[in-house]
């Protein structure tokens, strides 16, 4: 029988009292692969700093598997996933490791990517985004990148960062005015 | 080819007008610049959407279902039980889905440094929780009523008495937070974080049931809240389906 889903409502101002257990800035500790780190910044109609968000990471290891059927433990034990909150400035970072090319059907890869959760105060319902990664051929192939016009690609792909090992994202959760920094996409599910 | 242009840029075909908020939601003023301009894209649910993280009892402290056992004495404000069921559309338990939730204490102030609602703090309240369901999808714990509280929202606005909920589902996708209203509130009527989900028939499901059978006699009352999650082997929007 079908059952109407419940409705979404905001995380609000004060989420970390009861969030925070869960928060890390290791996405897949001690798992094997490109150690990376990705930084950037949670930004607002104005461009301004969204200092009272959370991302949340859903990611495969580096050989393309999603540690799903292990319940873990411990955060440090929930490889592949992680929750981060944003500074007080509106930065946000975490580690990981570079994810291996998943399906998309029986036919056809994904480039590598991680799937961003995003909540925020002023968000009644969370939003879905991905990242994909710099300099990746099987970006121009992939299934869910094609389904995103040309033109806004760009705003899922992160950017080489200060140092060798890092990669740079923003999230700019709407573009108000032209000529500021394009808003990322998001999708519907 | 469904025309994104003209939906709601986020309910499924089969959802209810109105029974998921807008991102874009007016008359609640935080919306205004957080809120996407562009239409979603919709994403098709790979590997990546089906699946997610699961967390085990380990993870779990002693008295997280109990948020009037976390201190040296008892907090102030009416006890009561919250027990619920978490389901999927197809009416399915969600088994040890990770349930996180988060309050005000009985004078409606969150132990938070950015709340500075002038009520007192209680040293015997923190207002956040955890459980895990069980093979039913059952959960519950124990706590105290919340307070409502006001909000710089528009002139004089207050809170309803609500519980903030986060849940984990089978897939990334189930992911929900919502929060928990109680039965009679005239509040309800004057909040727009609430009535941002337009549809009145959803916005009852987010109203706990007041359950006599479950209270504990001469020492706490008890309130029902049942939460739907999506499921996994949901496909609306597959390739050849649209």
């Amino acid at each position: 029988m079908s059952q109407p889903l419940s409705g979404s409502q905001t995380v609000g101002p004060y989420f970390s009292i009861g969030l925070s257990p869960l928060c890390s800035e290791e996405v897949a500790s001690g798992s094997q692969g490109e150690a990376i780190m990705v930084e950037g910044h949670l930004l607002d109609g104005d461009g301004l700093p969204v200092p009272d968000g959370f991302l949340e990471i859903w990611q495969a290891d580096a050989s393309g598997r999603y540690i799903s059927e292990q319940p873990a433990s411990s955060v440090a034990e929930a490889v592949g996933y992680g929750r981060i909150r944003t500074c007080p400035d509106g930065s946000f970072r975490f580690k990981t490791i570079k994810p291996g090319a998943v399906p998309y059907d029986a036919d056809r890869m994904q480039a590598p990517h991680l799937v961003v959760l995003v909540f925020m105060r002023g968000l009644l319902r969370n939003l879905v985004t991905r990242l994909y990664f710099p300099d990746e051929n099987a970006n121009l192939t992939d299934p869910v990148l094609q389904l995103v016009p040309a033109e806004r690609r760009s705003t899922l792909i992160a950017q080489p960062g200060s140092k060798p090992d890092t990669l740079h994202w923003d999230i700019v959760m709407r573009q108000q005015k032209e000529n500021t920094k394009p808003e990322t996409v998001f999708f519907a599910w | 080819m469904l025309d994104i242009e003209t939906r709601s840029p986020h309910i499924r075909p089969q959802d209810p007008p109105g029974s998921q908020p807008d991102y874009f939601y007016p008359p609640y003023a935080s919306s205004l610049l957080r809120a996407p301009s562009k239409p979603l894209i919709y994403l098709p649910h790979t590997i990546s959407e089906r699946t997610g993280p699961v967390f085990g009892h380990g993870l779990l402290q002693p008295n997280d279902n109990d948020l009037t056992a976390q201190h040296a004495g008892q907090p102030l404000g009416e006890r009561m039980l919250v027990h619920g069921r978490v389901l999927d559309e197809d009416g399915r338990p969600v088994r040890s889905a990770l349930v996180e939730v988060w309050q005000a204490n009985a004078a409606g102030r969150y132990l938070h440094k950015v709340d500075q609602h002038d009520a007192p703090l209680d040293p015997n309240f923190s207002g956040a929780g955890r459980v895990i369901t069980d093979e039913q999808g059952r959960f519950q714990f124990r706590t105290i009523k919340p307070g409502a509280y006001p909000w710089g929202n528009h002139y004089n606005a207050w809170r309803p008495q609500h519980i903030h909920f986060s849940l984990f589902g089978a897939g990334i996708l189930s992911r929900l937070v919502t929060q928990m209203y109680f039965p009679g509130d005239p509040l309800h009527a004057l909040d727009p974080i609430f009535n941002s989900i337009t549809d009145p028939n959803a916005r009852e499901r987010l109203i706990a049931r007041f359950d006599i059978e479950k209270t504990e006699p001469a020492f706490a009352l008890a309130y029902e809240f049942n939460i739907v999650l999506r499921g996994t082997n949901d496909t609306p929007f597959e390739e050849g389906k649209r």
